[in-house]
């Protein structure tokens, strides 16, 4: 029993010593830090994206009373996130544009063909390395969820072999941009509600072979639309979000259904 | 044991990174740059050398007084720990600059198996204070001696044209093996 006590005792009253020694040494060693980055950190959603361009929500805070970031950098808290940043500082801040990420293909298991039996890793980046990957458009999503993996916010899932992302959980990160070996992904406005599912600048007679879907650059869209808001350039329509009214004739036109109308958690 | 001998076995024969593997993680991450990996010895030296002192003094006056020798490993935890926080806020306080380029590696020190390990070995050999004070000071000249050295064959590497497989991790461990199996070169040498 007294073994216990004694115990108990020496390593209490070590730890005793030890926590008022430290107390006592923070006092002295106060290093002053602006009160505002604990603030902010505290408004920030804590994700540690690296959106924002910084590293880590701690960096943001502390480049925002630096002067080095804008107010809204954050693409994870939007608006009001920015707005209460801004509270803190002092000032008004600037409006931003939400920004979504897109998956530019439509070319899913049973439209697009496949050059060979693709039974590696699942993983788009090891696929990409043999011959560009299992499918025989060589600009096609391979569907094998390399983006689904570093999306941290499960906005990316495969269905019917290619990649979809739901607009109302993603962030504009932009991780799956920069994984995607195809580089099929790119981020656009979130208002942005017709997308042209492909990027493929093959001539009409290639795409045909490979993928029943793929534009084949017959300028239906571009002769249709009445803010001449979308062109064919190099074999494949290509949007000007800028212009863009949302209107949907190019997608109604389209004879390969290719022009996509982004829907609230699935894709049309 | 003279210091002499003391010094070489602490430095060279008994080094603790490239012999006894010890304190591998700080070694890793520290030594890209020469000026962090002397500010990174410059720490773990300051620590071990104080961690030895005090915990001689604790294990001495207080452990064996008591027969609570048992408790060693948690007691010397709790003096390393004190300890690194301590230097923590110093270095804030009063080098900003190294504290903002050791970052992370510097609360490491604290959960470094080369710190708890000199104070336990000094135990161990039966030191008595100065030359438990000794011989932490001289492992951590050790522990920069490899760590300096290890930065100054990272940055000139970092200049070569290496394979792209073995860029960063990989050339810096095959780099390590190599200089441990230098160090075995010392192996047997007493004096």
């Amino acid at each position: 029993m007294t073994q216990i006590i004694s115990a108990v005792f020496i390593v209490g009253g070590t730890g005793l010593v030890f926590g008022c020694i430290l107390a006592f040494a923070s006092f002295i060693f106060k290093v002053d830090e602006d009160t505002r980055i604990e603030l902010i950190l505290t408004e920030l959603p804590g994700a540690n994206c690296g959106a924002c361009g910084f590293a880590g929500c701690a960096a943001y805070a502390a480049a925002v009373v630096s002067g080095q970031a804008g107010m809204s950098a954050c693409t994870v808290g939007k608006q009001p996130t920015a707005e209460k940043i801004a509270a803190i500082m002092g000032s008004t801040p600037e409006a931003a544009t939400a920004m979504t990420a897109e998956v530019l293909c439509g070319g899913t298991c049973t439209l697009a063909k496949n050059k060979y039996d693709y039974s590696g890793i699942s993983d788009c980046i090891a696929a990409n390395k043999l011959s560009g990957g299992a499918k025989s458009c060589p600009f096609g999503c391979l569907g094998l969820g390399s983006c689904v993996r570093v999306c941290q916010f499960g906005a990316i899932v495969i269905q019917d072999g290619i990649a979809v992302i739901d607009k109302d959980k993603c962030v504009a990160c932009g991780k799956c941009v920069v994984t995607c070996p195809k580089h099929i992904i790119t981020l656009m406005p979130a208002k942005q509600e017709y997308v042209v599912k492909c990027i493929s600048t093959d001539s009409a007679a290639t795409v045909n072979q490979y993928c029943k879907t793929g534009c084949i650059a017959c300028k239906i869209c571009e002769k249709n639309c009445p803010s001449s808001a979308i062109m064919v350039v190099d074999n494949v329509a290509v949007i000007d979000y800028a212009n863009c009214t949302n209107c949907g004739i190019c997608a109604e036109k389209c004879p390969k259904k290719i022009i996509y109308k982004k829907e609230k958690g699935e894709i049309g | 044991m003279n210091i002499l001998s003391l010094f070489i076995a602490a430095l060279f024969t008994e080094n603790f990174v490239m012999v006894k593997f010890l304190g591998i993680c700080p070694f890793l991450g520290v030594s890209q740059k020469k000026e962090t990996a002397i500010g990174m010895g410059l720490a773990v030296t300051f620590v071990m050398s104080i961690a030895s002192a005090i915990t001689w003094i604790v294990n001495e006056f207080l452990l064996k007084q008591f027969d609570v020798t048992y408790l060693q490993t948690i007691i010397f935890i709790l003096i390393i720990a004190g300890l690194v926080q301590f230097v923590e806020m110093f270095v804030k306080k009063s080098m900003p600059a190294l504290y903002n380029a050791l970052g992370i590696y510097l609360p490491l020190i604290t959960t470094n198996c080369a710190v708890l390990g000199v104070t336990l070995l000094n135990v161990q050999h039966q030191f008595n204070f100065i030359e438990s004070f000794l011989y932490g000071a001289f492992a951590a000249l050790g522990f920069t001696l490899s760590i300096v050295l290890f930065a100054g064959i990272r940055e000139s590497i970092s200049e070569k044209n290496i394979p792209k497989c073995f860029h960063g991790f990989p050339i810096a461990l095959i780099t390590a093996g190599l200089m441990a199996i230098a160090f075995m070169g010392f192996s047997g040498f007493s004096i």
